[in-house]
Order: C-alpha cells, then sequence, then structure tokens
C-alpha cells in the first residue's frame, strides 16, 4: 500500500541521471493528463453528458455503444458519466486533505528546523509517535464513529500527512537556515518572523509544494482504497475507489467495469508522482547550486 | 555495544508511554456511549448508569488511563465484551496469519527487488536499468487494491490457478496454505519490490564508485564476487533499513489485503473491531501494533551495528 | 634499456566526455620499462599520472576512451578479453592505492581481502591461503599477523593499513607492483618505512615497479628512471641520476627547486611554481607549461614542443629552451 511513509524517504536519492533531461516527454505528457482530467472535472456539470446516477435497468453492463460511449455500469448507469463525476470526488479529496498537511506540518516543520531545541525535540517525537500508528486504521475508526462523509475522509487523511510535511519543512529549514542570507538578515536586526517569512518560508515552499503533489498522489489512493472498501465516500456518491470497489463483483463478465477507473486512477497517480518527483529533484535545498 | 543499546532502549521507553497515552485518548474520545453499546436494546438510564460504574467509566480520564496501563504491564490488556476472549487471546490467535503473510510479502519483494538492483546497479545507465527504473517507478503508483484487483482477475478469474480468498492454517494442511498465501502475498510484494530496489541500487551504484571496488577489481576477482560480496554488503544499510520499516508498517497495514482476500489476521482483527465499538478489543491490539512498529525501528537499529562493524566500534 | 621490455606503453591517450568538452587526461604517452626495473612518474595534481596508471591497468571509469597500447610481455592489455584480463591481475599487475582508508573494504576483516586475492588465483586451500597470508602480515612488517587478520581496516593505524595493501599487491607475486601516491596519505615519519619496504621487496621479488608521486624527492635514490609528466604529457625522461643532474626541462627545475632543502638557512622561501597547469578541457595551442615559464619565448607559446633526444637516447625531453647542460650541473 503506498502509504504516508514511503513518500518521506528522502534519504533515498532521486536516479540523478534525471535531473538534467528532466523536463522531457513523460513530464509534459503528465502534466497533459492532469490539465485534462481536471478540466473535465471542472466542466462536468456542462458537458453533454448522460446522468451518472440514471439507472437503466435494461441495459446492465451494456458494452460501448454510441449511447454510451464506455458501457454502462451494474446499474445500468453510464459509465463515462461516472468516470468523470468519480474525478471530481477523487480529486477535491486528493487536493484539499494535503493542504492541511501541508499548511499544519510546513508551519510546525518551520518552526522546528528555526528554533530547534527542546520545541524541534518535542514536536519530532509527537510525529514519531503519531507515525508508529497504522494510518489506515485511524482512518478507518474515524469515519466509523464520525460518520462516513466527504468532509470527515478529508479530514483524517490530512491530518495523517502532517508529519510527513513536517519532516521535509524541517530538513529544508535546517538546510537554509545556516545559508548566508538568513545570517546576513539576522545581523541585521531582523526580527524571528521577518526571517521566518521573508527569508525561509519562500526557500521552503518549492520543496514543499513538490512534496504536495506526491501527498496528492498518495491520497488519491488512500481515498481510493477506503472507497474500494465501501468505506470512503459515502453512496451514493461514487469516486473512482467506490467504482472499482462495484466492479470487483463483476470481473468475470465484464472486468471493464473495474478496470477503466483503474487505469484512470493509476494514470492520474503516476501522473502526480512523475510531476512531483521531478520538482523535487529541481528544488531540493540539500542537492546543493541547481 | 553494550552502551549503545542501553542508549537506544531509553528513548524507546518515553515513545512507549506516549503510544499508549495517544491509543487511549483515541479510544476513549469516540463517540458512542460503550455501556449503551454493550446493553444494546436493553439499555435504560439506570442500568446504563450502573455498568458504567461498573466498568469504572464514571472516573476521570487520567485515572482510568493509569488504571489501564497497570493492567497492560501485567499482562492483562481486557476482555472483549463480544467474544469473551482477551485482547491477547484475539491476537495469539490472528498473529499467525498476519506473520505470514508479512513475511512471505516481504520475502517475495525482496527476491523481485534485491536481484534485480544489483543486476541494474551492474549495468547502471544502461537500457535494462532504465527500463527496470521506469517500471519500478510506476509500480508504485499501482495501489494495493488495484494490484489485488489485477491479480485476482488473472490468476483467479481467467487461469483458475490459484483461489481468490480463503484461509486454512499451516498446521491443518501446509500444502493448501501456502496456496490461499500466494496471491495476498504477491500482491503486497508487488508493492514493496519498488521502494527496495530503488534503494539498493541507488546504493549500490554509490559503492561501486568506491576505490576499494577498483581496488577488488584490479586484483582479478570475479565480477560476481565482487558484487555479492563486496558491494552488497556496505550497500545494504538502507535497505535493511526499509525492509524493517516495511515489516513494522505491515503489522496492522495489510487492512486492504487480509479484507480482499477474507483472511483472519489482526488488520481484520481492527476493522471488525472499530464496526462491532468493540473498544477494548480496538485500544489493546492498537496499542500491540503500535509498540510492534517501535520495536521493529528499534531491531532494525541493531542491525545497523551488525551490518556495518565501524558503528559496532563506535567509529563511523 | 638493459634486459628484456615488460611494459611498453606506445603512443597512449585518454579522452573523458564532459559537460564542459572532451577532456585530454592522457596525451600521447610513450614509456618502457624492462623487468626488475622502477620508473618514477611525477607531476603535480591533475598531469594525467593517475589515469595513466588506470589505462595501464585497464581500470579507467566506463566513459574514457582509450587509444594506443599498452603492451604487457607482448600482449596488448586494451585488446584483451576480460577473463584473459582478470587472470593476468594480481598474477602478473599488482597496484597499490594511495589512501588504504578508502581502498580496503571497510566491511570486510583484513584475512578476507587477503585470502580472496590468494584462492582467486592461486589454487590453495583455506589453511594454506592463512598461513601464506601470515607469512606475507609478517613479510611487510606487520606485528601479530594472525590477530590482524581478523580485524577491520579502521582498527589498524594509516601506514599498517598501507602495508596490509602492499601485502595484498605482493600475494601472488606479480612482475610489476604499481604504487599509485602510496605514501601521500601517510604521516611523513611513516612515508620513509613504506617506501623502503616497496624498494626491499621490489628488489627481492625481481619485481619491476611503477612509483608515481608528485614529489621529485620521493624519486631519488629510489628508481631506476624518472618521467616527469605535465599537463597529460611526459615532458622530460632519463635514468634519475641523469635527471637530477643534467635536468632540461624548466619544469623539472622548478620541481627539483620546490623541495625543502635541508640545509638551507631558515626562513629561505620555497621557490613555489606560480600559476596553475592549464585547464584539461581547453588545451593551449604552444607549449602547456608557456604560462609559468620563466624562459618562455614567443615560440613556446605558438609551437608544441616534442620529445627528442639529449645526448643520449634514454634521456629525452620536450622544450624549445632547455636548461643548459653546465648550468644544470651546477646546481
Amino acid at each position: 500500500m503506498a502509504t504516508l511513509e514511503l513518500a518521506i524517504s528522502e534519504d533515498v536519492a532521486a536516479a540523478p541521471a534525471r535531473r538534467r533531461r528532466a523536463l522531457g516527454s513523460l513530464f509534459w505528457v503528465a502534466i497533459g493528463w492532469i490539465a485534462l482530467v481536471f478540466a473535465v472535472a471542472i466542466l462536468a456539470p456542462v458537458l453533454p453528458l448522460p446522468s451518472p446516477t440514471e439507472m437503466d435497468m435494461l441495459e446492465r453492463r451494456a458494452p460501448f455503444s454510441v449511447e454510451h460511449w464506455l458501457g454502462t455500469d451494474g446499474l445500468g448507469r453510464d459509465e463515462l458519466a461516472r468516470l468523470i463525476f468519480g474525478a471530481r470526488i477523487s480529486l477535491i479529496v486528493g487536493l484539499c486533505a494535503p493542504v492541511i498537511g501541508l499548511t499544519i506540518g510546513g508551519a510546525l516543520g518551520l518552526l522546528a528546523g528555526y528554533f530547534r531545541g527542546r520545541f524541534e525535540a518535542l514536536v519530532v517525537g509527537t510525529m514519531d509517535v503519531l507515525l508508529a500508528f497504522p494510518p489506515l486504521i485511524l482512518a478507518l475508526a474515524v469515519t466509523a464513529y464520525l460518520g462516513q462523509s466527504i468532509l470527515n475522509l478529508t479530514l483524517i487523511i490530512g491530518v495523517l500527512g502532517i508529519p510527513a510535511f513536517m519532516r521535509v519543512a524541517r530538513a529544508s529549514t535546517l538546510t537554509l537556515a545556516r545559508r548566508e542570507f538568513v545570517i546576513a538578515a539576522d545581523a541585521l536586526g531582523a526580527t524571528h518572523l521577518r526571517i521566518l517569512l521573508r527569508e525561509l518560508l519562500p526557500n521552503v515552499m518549492p520543496p514543499l509544494i513538490a512534496f504536495f503533489l506526491l501527498l496528492v498522489a498518495v491520497t488519491i489512493v488512500v481515498e481510493g482504497a477506503l472507497s474500494f472498501l465501501g468505506l470512503g465516500v459515502p453512496p451514493p456518491i461514487s469516486s473512482w475507489g467506490s467504482m472499482i470497489g462495484e466492479g470487483r463483483e463483476s470481473l468475470d463478465v465484464a472486468p471493464r467495469l473495474a478496470f477503466m477507473p483503474a487505469i484512470a486512477m493509476f494514470l492520474t497517480v503516476l501522473s502526480f508522482n512523475l510531476i512531483g518527483d521531478t520538482l523535487r529533484a529541481l528544488t531540493d535545498p540539500r542537492q546543493g547550486a541547481l | 555495544m553494550l552502551g549503545f543499546v542501553a542508549r537506544r532502549l531509553l528513548y524507546l521507553l518515553p515513545v512507549l508511554l506516549a503510544v499508549s497515552l495517544l491509543t487511549f485518548l483515541i479510544a476513549s474520545f469516540l463517540p458512542g456511549d460503550l455501556a449503551y453499546v454493550i446493553l444494546g436494546d436493553q439499555a435504560t438510564p439506570e442500568k446504563v448508569e450502573a455498568l458504567r460504574h461498573d466498568m469504572g467509566l464514571d472516573q476521570p480520564i487520567w485515572w482510568r488511563y493509569l488504571g489501564w496501563l497497570g493492567h497492560v504491564l501485567e499482562g492483562d490488556f481486557g476482555r472483549s465484551f463480544r467474544t469473551g476472549q482477551t485482547v491477547l487471546q484475539a491476537v495469539a490467535e490472528r498473529l499467525p496469519v498476519s506473520f505470514e503473510l508479512m513475511i512471505f510479502a516481504e520475502l517475495i519483494g525482496l527476491a523481485i527487488g534485491v536481484p534485480l538492483a544489483i543486476a541494474c546497479a551492474a549495468r547502471s545507465g544502461g537500457a535494462f536499468d532504465r527500463f527496470m527504473t521506469g517500471t519500478a517507478f510506476s509500480m508504485l503508483s499501482v495501489p494495493t487494491f488495484l494490484s489485488a484487483i489485477l491479480l485476482i482477475y488473472l490468476f483467479a478469474v481467467e487461469l483458475r490457478w490459484l483461489p481468490a480468498t480463503g484461509y486454512v492454517p499451516f498446521a491443518e494442511d501446509p500444502a493448501a496454505n501456502l496456496r490461499f498465501f500466494v496471491l495476498p502475498a504477491l500482491t503486497l510484494a508487488l508493492a514493496e519490490w519498488p521502494g527496495i530496489m530503488r534503494v539498493l541500487r541507488s546504493d549500490m551504484i554509490a559503492t561501486l564508485q568506491e576505490d576499494y571496488i577498483a581496488l577488488a577489481k584490479a586484483k582479478g576477482l570475479t565480477s560476481s564476487r565482487i558484487l555479492f560480496v563486496h558491494a552488497l554488503k556496505p550497500s545494504s544499510l538502507t535497505l535493511v533499513t526499509i525492509t524493517g520499516i516495511n515489516i513494522g508498517r505491515l503489522i496492522g497495514g495489510a487492512v486492504i489485503v487480509e479484507t480482499i482476500f477474507a483472511l483472519p489476521g489482526i488488520g481484520r482483527l481492527l476493522v471488525g473491531a472499530i464496526y462491532t465499538r468493540d473498544l477494548i478489543i480496538l485500544q489493546g491490539v492498537v496499542l500491540l501494533v503500535a509498540a510492534g512498529f517501535v520495536m521493529m525501528n528499534f531491531i532494525v537499529d541493531m542491525l545497523y551495528a551488525v551490518l556495518d562493524p565501524r558503528i559496532r566500534h563506535g567509529h563511523a | 634499456m638493459s634486459g628484456p621490455v615488460l611494459l611498453s606503453v606506445e603512443a597512449v591517450a585518454v579522452d573523458l566526455p564532459t559537460p564542459r568538452g572532451n577532456l585530454r587526461a592522457v596525451d600521447h604517452v610513450d614509456l618502457a620499462l624492462g623487468a626488475g626495473r622502477t620508473l618514477g612518474i611525477v607531476g603535480e595534481s591533475g598531469c594525467g599520472k593517475t589515469m595513466l596508471s588506470r589505462a595501464i591497468l585497464q581500470l579507467l571509469p566506463k566513459k574514457a576512451r582509450l587509444s594506443g597500447r599498452v603492451l604487457f610481455d607482448g600482449q596488448d592489455l586494451a585488446r584483451c578479453d576480460t577473463t584473459a584480463l582478470r587472470k593476468l591481475r594480481a598474477r602478473s599487475l599488482a597496484v597499490v592505492f594511495q589512501d588504504p582508508m578508502t581502498s580496503l573494504n571497510p566491511v570486510l576483516t583484513i584475512g578476507t581481502q587477503l585470502i580472496e586475492t590468494l584462492q582467486a588465483h592461486l589454487e590453495l586451500d583455506a589453511h594454506a591461503a592463512w598461513q601464506r597470508s601470515v607469512d606475507l602480515l609478517a613479510a611487510v612488517g606487520i606485528p601479530a599477523p594472525e590477530q590482524r587478520l581478523l580485524q577491520y581496516p579502521h582498527q589498524l593505524s594509516g601506514g599498517m593499513r598501507q602495508r596490509v595493501a602492499i601485502a595484498i599487491a605482493l600475494s601472488c607475486e606479480p612482475k610489476l607492483l604499481i604504487a599509485d601516491e602510496p605514501t601521500t596519505a601517510l604521516d611523513v615519519t611513516i612515508q620513509a618505512q613504506i617506501l623502503d619496504l616497496l624498494a626491499r621487496e621490489q628488489r627481492r621479488r625481481h619485481m619491476a615497479m611503477i612509483l608515481i608521486t608528485h614529489d621529485l624527492g620521493v624519486v631519488a635514490g629510489r628508481t631506476d628512471e624518472v618521467a616527469v609528466m605535465y599537463a597529460g604529457r611526459v615532458v622530460e625522461r632519463a635514468p634519475t641520476a641523469v635527471l637530477f643532474k643534467k635536468m632540461r626541462m624548466p619544469y623539472t627545475e622548478a620541481l627539483l627547486a620546490a623541495i625543502p632543502k635541508l640545509g638551507a638557512a631558515p626562513h629561505t622561501p620555497l621557490p613555489a611554481i606560480s600559476g596553475r597547469p592549464p585547464d584539461p578541457t581547453r588545451p593551449l595551442g604552444g607549449c602547456s607549461f608557456a604560462p609559468r615559464c620563466r624562459y618562455a619565448a614567443r615560440r613556446c607559446k605558438q609551437e608544441k614542443p616534442v620529445l627528442a633526444d639529449a645526448e643520449s637516447p634514454d634521456h629525452q625531453y620536450a622544450c624549445f629552451h632547455p636548461i643548459p647542460i653546465a648550468l644544470a650541473e651546477a646546481m
């Protein structure tokens, strides 16, 4: 399971050869796909699509046709429309949850890396403790007790991402805080707040943004997994994950019902990973002058 | 060496304590009164009050925590009010399943990742290397449940070689047991091997630039000896960390796989506990799982010392 | 050149592609070494001497291009297949690198690193290999060899580690030993010991040796012949005694002058060579040393001098304004 920890193994060196030719064709294809997904997701309500919720019991699991470009699902609903509306859900959760981690975790990491000392030890220790817990279980517990809703899902996945962002922000801050421009600002009498906001934050943002994209990918996967088990987005809302879960029942007769949302999810996650990874290689302040 | 171990253990204790506290707090603050849940439709306000008093639920929270912790340290994690089993009994029943899954998955992951890493490092930059690195990267974007679906479709539905769900204890029928584990372990392994391969490959490429590898070549040693004896050992530190962390993570994290393949492991125990609101089980098992993860990290640190004699002797 | 020629380096050039252009690390070098003789290669850092040794040993980095021939015992090493080359290693060609802390594998015991060499090339069982290793360590002057075999490199001092590296190099009785700056990473007090050890073993085994160093003082009295390298080329070559007495190349003169002299008065300023070697990705039109040479004339900046004989064919130099012999002898 591509969980939150895999994304934070910052000790792992990315393949070095990719840095120079990094913005190659694959990168732009990934950008293109993301742009496409975004576009259809945003425009979904105005696109000339059949309704994604309208059931047609006579046309269940129908193959591709002019009426239903990608066929219909187990309840006769149009696949293409469901894919597009499912994209909306996956993207909403996928984008909003990491924002929580970014803001809170990023701030904590910045402060911890800057002020050091006991505050830092406390923050790092707390994150270590948080990381000891199996994230999926926590997510399940929250959704089970507080109710399945998109808001709850987004909140819990977001909170689970805080330690990861904290680590990235702290690592960058530790490297940058020793650089001359910070020491110079300090010598010129800048207050802590000013140094943090004017000097450090703009330089810590790029690796954080790169990591944000990677975490978007992880979030889409986590939401997908939970929805797949029926424990994520509440029915009748469907995301790619729940579509795959539903498609599982028809594997023997219509495997396409599971595989189409699967491919959509895979391509989207892959694209975010590619873009995030490329940006990370370009913006990591520890990699010297780049 | 002893000092090294002692220092690490000292850090361990506050972390474990914090983990226990957090577990207890989360379980306690989950909405839904335990007493109501237990009594079900027999709940009248008087009975609820009585049961709460019996279970000590009306005590202040820190008192309850200390009580619980005290019991835990004596080995009493509590008893499920649903099944009547103690937490330890329930875990003991499920642990072998999760354990077998974990080990099997990690072994398959290593069996795929390590040879590929060595092969790629030996010919780094070549076509094979670039292809495998790209494949590994793509695999990281395939979620576990997707691999599961894919494997089930391929091996259970189409080819009918392997069963999609089910479990038989090893002691009863080893062959059948292994058959049931292949798909789930393979699913997890598909998510593990890219991380393993990337890390080992990266470290080996760095190691292969070292002077002592040049000297090993100059001594006329065979490439296999250079790769497996001279290069592999110093490169395996990060791999050991990752493997250890992975196994630790899998302890509670194989929930998806256990659910899809209907394996009676710890993951499913936890999911069940969440749904039946069996908070005792939830609390106890989460504590055990989290503690297990922390212990795993500790073991990994120790393994570091074994692999790199410089750390053992206080150099490095 | 007396005796049979063991190693013959013919028009060897090493090119390295870099982002800033092609780097010519070694530029058409010719060398010859007889069996049992010692050759010293002297030059500043970056002059190409290490690349040359790697070229001879066929240990160049993957991206490097080698041209020319490296004839060892009549075989062109550059054209040998991997298996044949591997068999030659340790038994015919051995090397000692500069820094024994990085050239010995830190996670393997000394014993493993010695025994594996023996077992790779000689048909020895474990016991015989062990015994042989003990003898080798004793021969290079390491006390308590049985215990050392079980230790790791970081548990030994720098001098001891280099002795181990020498023992490894000598283990299969090579015909040629290349010592690349063997003492540069060591304390001054240990340097003489190590050099003496090398010289002694070489005489005893009648082994040919190439001693690579940046310090002219190291080769005095320890080599039969010296080649001075600058910017990838050999700029002067002569039997050692002749080089010191009758040097012709101003660079050699500058190198010699840069050695602190025991008899000089205190606070005598050390005549360091000003400037720096040229950027190897941008080779100069004329003589590479011209910008730093105090005798440089216009011709030196326009034409590249080639190696030409001095009074005898075993003394060659490449210079348009060699130091007059009388002046050289007076030094």
